[in-house]
């Protein structure tokens, strides 16, 4: 997987490398803000009030 | 093995150890990054509590029940700071206007309905014990005898533990204005803290009940239980 995407990736190697790691920001980045705040309302951390539904 | 055998297995285990960075990655974001921004958040309620308060009062938005009156706006605002001695000399947290998940990373959490600070009533207060800026961290310790105190704009409330419990996260009686009583018409002045327990869990909650035992102007300084803090 990795090395398909290195190929595929156009330029010199040190291009490639800047691509790479612009590639990999963006996707801690989209990790960061979407999907582990998504992932976090599946975990027990986040329940402290009583009755969550009714109060809210 | 065969070359496209071999590059099943390589593509595998290029996916396991990718799943194993993000996992990693999720841990990092949980443990460090949601406490970054829940701080970050709550130092700016903070001074835009204090901001708040160097203007002059907007007036009365506190019902003759005690219960203040809110409006959609108004929930996730700090309107007051929790000062909880056993947790720290200078551990305060701005409390906020609801206890939506939006609001509680901004601060503890009011809940509605329930009474203003120094009120007739249930004062009654979420807040996390693990991520998103955890101010209930630590509430285990705080045990009978200690003071919670509450700084409003005017007014420093000090309410005194009168004991802990830990119940189902369905029993909303421990938040009505006679904790446990249901429908009792209230006399005193009580405050209610809860947050989840285990720590790491949301099998049970851990609650804190007290009582007000003084007010002073905050013209007059901060109360005893407070002045060797910040």
């Amino acid at each position: 997987m990795y090395a398909w995407i290195w190929r595929h990736l156009p330029g010199r190697w040190p291009v490639r490398l800047l691509l790479s790691a612009v590639l990999v920001c963006a996707v801690v980045a989209v990790l960061f803000t979407m999907v582990f705040p998504w992932a976090e309302h599946s975990l027990p951390f986040l329940d402290v009030t009583v009755d969550q539904q009714g109060v809210q | 093995m065969t070359g496209s055998g071999r590059g099943v297995v390589r593509g595998l285990g290029e996916l396991l150890i990718t799943a194993g960075i993000v996992l990693l990655l999720f841990c990092v974001y949980q443990l460090v990054w949601t406490n970054v921004e829940a701080d970050r958040a709550q130092e700016r309620v903070g001074d835009s509590i204090r901001e708040a308060w160097k203007q002059p009062d907007p007036g009365a938005t506190t019902g003759p029940d005690g219960i203040i009156r809110l409006s959609r706006s108004d929930f996730g605002k700090g309107f007051a700071f929790l000062h909880v001695p056993r947790l720290g000399r200078k551990y305060s947290v701005p409390v906020v206007q609801g206890v939506s998940l939006p609001d509680l990373t901004r601060g503890v959490g009011h809940y509605p309905k329930t009474a203003a600070p120094g009120a007739v009533g249930n004062f009654a207060v979420a807040g996390h014990r693990a991520t998103n800026g955890e101010p209930f961290a630590n509430l285990d310790r705080v045990k009978r005898g200690d003071a919670l105190v509450v700084e409003t704009r005017d007014t420093w409330f000090t309410y005194v533990v009168d004991r802990t419990a830990i119940v189902l996260p369905t029993d909303v009686s421990v938040i009505a204005p006679v904790p446990g009583k249901r429908g009792v018409k209230p006399t005193r002045k009580l405050i209610t803290l809860t947050t989840c327990d285990p720590r790491w869990g949301s099998t049970h909650r851990l609650i804190v009940y007290g009582h007000l035992t003084a007010e002073q102007d905050t013209a007059r300084g901060r109360p005893t239980v407070l002045a060797k803090g910040a």
